[in-house]
């Protein structure tokens, strides 16, 4: 029999579900089960109903000014326990360490002094601002809430790509792809212990709750959003939902005495934990960008007062600066006396002496990124660009080493994908989410996969056409539950009551015309 | 004027709104468990389908059951009211036995319900239950929505909304009971939430979650939230106010005096008295419902025609 997965030829990368073709790793044996014997105009017909279910919830994201549904493959990615431990404590341990850089950066710079980090990389970052200095979070915190960026090798490591600990975003649609895929798909979940990831609101609200101000008795958390017109307005709507928080818009704010307060029907009403999804640079317009006029006048005095929490902190892009990427698994070694679990991607500095040569010599095998992009944008990959591509790069990277990282390219793992009516293999990364309380480091059991639905791109970022899968961690072990109840042994519950149902009492049919 | 109303018609409506209402608790319940247990990876099926039967009041038997059982007993049963499918196909034929009551639109809504399942139903063994549960939520928004714009606040509204309060009180409990009498095999606090549709309502006023006491607190006591049962109570006694004399209604007596109980207790005192409390409002409601069978549709034997000479 023809199935969908006969025309699958691997790609020249590490495949997560095949080891060879037909071989299937021991974690996808139920789900190839599963899959196998659909036809292909059955996937179809699910993939159709869920962007329908998607578009209907709201679950979409800009394209090319257009709005679509949120892209999810039916083909899950899958973690085994063993790989998830690996990962959860590598992304911990990445969050512990560049908590302690932020807390060194902004207050006595050992790390600077020791020479673990070049001073310069600290005075000439764009994202360090001289407000953060010297202010002491409440509980230490600032990551809150972490991304930090994955991709698994030719030989199955798993590397980091990149951190983020500014506003990282896409935890929404981690919710939203489970929560289809049980509904749309719920044969796939059968013979499977997925952990669950509807406990991320939860986690949050208690993280931001703890942040707050010392002394607050009720903590009033808000989610601040750009508002409606942003791309991830929707990830803001459902956490504030989910968290029973409101979600405010700079001008429902207002800073008065040094402090925070909303402005409701009922009158001022004090705030002390600010979730913002915006950048520093739209926060308030006193400090940063005077033009902006989507955060709140004073926010930051009031931060800096110690009246209100942002979370995640001012100032915490140094931490993601692409070129202190490169320092991290020393960071680890210094802060932590530990060795990284998670290697980085080998990569070069243009910024140090000696390496900027090697870096323009080579150009044309190197992925090369600038040190403050996001979403993708402005990456070169060497071995794919075009001559004139190559050189203005090289013209640019020389100008301002500084700003560029180098990467050996990394050819991303892959994963079945439906493409048309047939699976192909597509590159995938990871998005593992983290959350810090002050006391321990949660991961998400998962996290965001992104897909390059284009065959060969290296690039998932959703803003360039990429699509997503759910992720699953699969628990250790056979299912722990409570023992079966024996028989019998439930509680009765009393009888329902019943009503006549509806049906005529004295028979009458064919008695009218 | 039309001031009166028939018995028999009263009955119907009554009932209507019940298997409605009932139709879509039902579904509620069964969206939530069903979601749970995808989602629990430690589920234990056997356990959690029969923690299921007990809340809705059917018998399990022996043998081991599945979700699949679960559904084609508690959703896609046309011959008991205690299914999705039943229930439906009970408020339609009510309502239709009433059709110069209800309008056109709400008997309308119920008749494209009915003829709609059959499709979903068979869509549901493809793909999931969860489109099928999904129409029947909504329909019965639309059907309520329908009687509420549609429908004079005469005493036919009265009785529609009667039955959907009774019925609400009364699913509201069962979630309860389970809980309170058998937790280790009962949903968690945050599966009873989405059950009564009442997750993102107690996010709100709780900003927090259902992990304690607190959400059989919401859930019974919240003065706000429509399904609470105190909510559905006030509203029942309303609608029997209304209806009813002003004094020694014993149809309004037991709603009255255990709404007024959960006025007034002191909600710290709310876990010990749980169970009892429970038992109370079930048969509260019960009573109730008796007392109004009694008072507005009293029963009238089968006619029996003797044929002179036969």
């Amino acid at each position: 029999m023809a199935d969908i997965f006969d025309a699958y030829a691997l790609a020249d990368a590490w495949d997560e579900m095949f080891v060879r073709p037909g071989e299937v790793r021991t974690a996808y044996e139920p789900v190839l089960a599963a899959l196998q014997p659909i036809e292909p105009s059955e996937l179809r017909f699910r993939a159709d109903q869920m962007a329908r279910a998607f578009t209907d919830r709201g679950v979409t994201y800009a394209f090319a000014g257009e709005e679509r549904p949120w892209p999810l493959d039916l083909v899950p990615r899958i973690l085994d326990a063993l790989e998830w431990d690996l990962i959860q404590r590598g992304v911990a341990q990445r969050v512990r360490a560049l908590e302690a850089y932020l807390s060194d950066a902004y207050g006595h710079c050992r790390a600077f002094e020791d020479g673990v980090v070049p001073w310069r990389l600290l005075l000439n970052s764009a994202h360090f601002h001289r407000a953060a200095h010297g202010v002491e979070p409440p509980g230490g915190v600032r990551i809150h809430v972490a991304g930090i960026d994955l991709v698994r090798d030719e030989a199955g490591d798993f590397r980091v790509l990149e951190d983020n600990v500014r506003v990282p975003s896409g935890v929404s649609y981690v919710i939203e792809n489970r929560r289809a895929m049980t509904r749309i798909f719920p044969s796939l979940f059968t013979e499977q212990h997925v952990l669950p990831v509807d406990g991320y609101a939860q986690r949050l609200l208690a993280s931001l709750r703890a942040a707050a101000p010392g002394g607050t008795v009720d903590p009033r958390v808000v989610v601040l959003t750009p508002g409606p017109s942003n791309a991830a307005y929707f990830e803001h709507a459902l956490l504030a939902r989910l968290m029973g928080v409101q979600l405010v818009e700079g001008h429902d704010l207002v800073c008065r005495n040094n402090r925070i307060w909303m402005r409701t029907t009922r009158g001022e009403v004090p705030v002390h934990v600010v979730y913002r999804r915006l950048d520093d640079d739209f926060l308030d317009p006193l400090h940063f960008r005077p033009d902006s006029v989507i955060g709140c006048p004073g926010i930051l005095s009031a931060a800096t007062a110690g009246n209100v929490t942002l979370a995640n902190a001012v100032g915490n892009g140094i931490a993601d600066d692409k070129l202190l990427y490169t320092y991290v698994p020393d960071l680890i070694r210094y802060y932590l006396s530990e060795e990284p679990i998670l290697p980085n991607v080998e990569s070069y500095r243009p910024d140090e002496p000696g390496q900027l040569e090697a870096v323009l010599d080579q150009i044309d095998q190197l992925v090369v990124k600038p040190v403050d992009g996001a979403g993708g944008m402005g990456i070169v990959i060497g071995p794919k660009a075009d001559a004139e591509t190559l050189e203005r790069t090289r013209q640019a990277v020389a100008a301002d080493p500084r700003g560029w990282i180098a990467q050996r390219p990394v050819a991303l793992s892959t994963s079945p994908t439906l493409a048309g009516e047939r699976m192909a293999p597509r590159h995938i990364d990871l998005r593992p989410f983290a959350v810090n309380d002050g006391n321990d480091i949660w991961v998400l059991p998962g996290g965001l996969t992104r897909v390059a639905l284009q065959e060969g791109n290296l690039i998932v970022n959703s803003s360039q056409g990429g699509g997503s899968k759910d992720t699953w961690v699969l628990a250790e072990g056979p299912a722990e539950g409570p023992a079966p109840a024996p028989a019998g042994g439930l509680p009765e519950v009393a009888p329902r009551q019943l009503g006549p149902d509806g049906s005529p009492t004295v028979v009458q049919e064919g008695a009218q015309q | 004027m039309n001031d009166v109303i028939l018995s028999r018609i009263a009955e119907a409506l009554t009932w209507t709104g019940r298997y409605v209402e009932r139709a879509d608790a039902t579904g509620r319940i069964l969206d939530a468990y069903l979601h749970r247990m995808l989602e629990d990876p430690w589920r234990d099926e056997d356990a959690a389908c029969r923690s299921l039967y007990a809340i809705l009041g059917v018998d399990a038997g022996d043998e081991r059951v599945d979700m699949q059982q679960v559904l084609d007993q508690l959703a896609f049963d046309a011959h008991s009211t205690c299914s999705i499918e039943g229930a439906l196909g009970a408020a339609r034929l009510n309502a239709r036995s009433a059709r110069e009551a209800v309008s056109s639109e709400m008997w309308e809504c119920l008749n494209a319900t009915w003829h709609a399942l059959g499709e979903q139903r068979r869509a549901a063994r493809r793909t999931g239950p969860y489109a099928y549960l999904e129409l029947v939520r909504s329909r019965a928004a639309l059907f309520f929505g329908l009687a509420d714009s549609t429908m004079s606040r005469d005493d036919s509204w009265r009785f529609v909304v009667l039955g959907r309060s009774l019925e609400r009180v009364d699913m509201t409990v069962r979630l309860l009971s389970v809980r309170v009498l058998d937790a280790a095999h009962a949903p968690d606090w945050t599966t009873l939430l989405s059950a009564s549709g009442a997750d993102e309502a107690y996010a709100r006023v709780h900003t927090g979650f259902g992990d304690s006491p607190r959400v059989a607190e919401f859930l019974l006591l919240d003065r706000a939230f429509p399904r609470s049962a105190l909510h559905a109570l006030t509203t029942a006694e309303e609608c029997l106010t209304a209806l009813g004399r002003p004094r020694q209604d014993p149809a309004r007596r037991p709603i009255g005096r255990i709404r007024t109980r959960l006025e007034y207790l002191d909600s710290h005192a709310l876990e010990e008295q749980l169970p009892l409390l429970l038992t109370d409002l079930r048969q509260s409601c019960m009573a109730s419902a008796e007392a109004v069978a009694e008072r507005f549709f009293p029963y009238q034997g089968p006619v029996e025609w003797a044929q002179e000479g036969a």
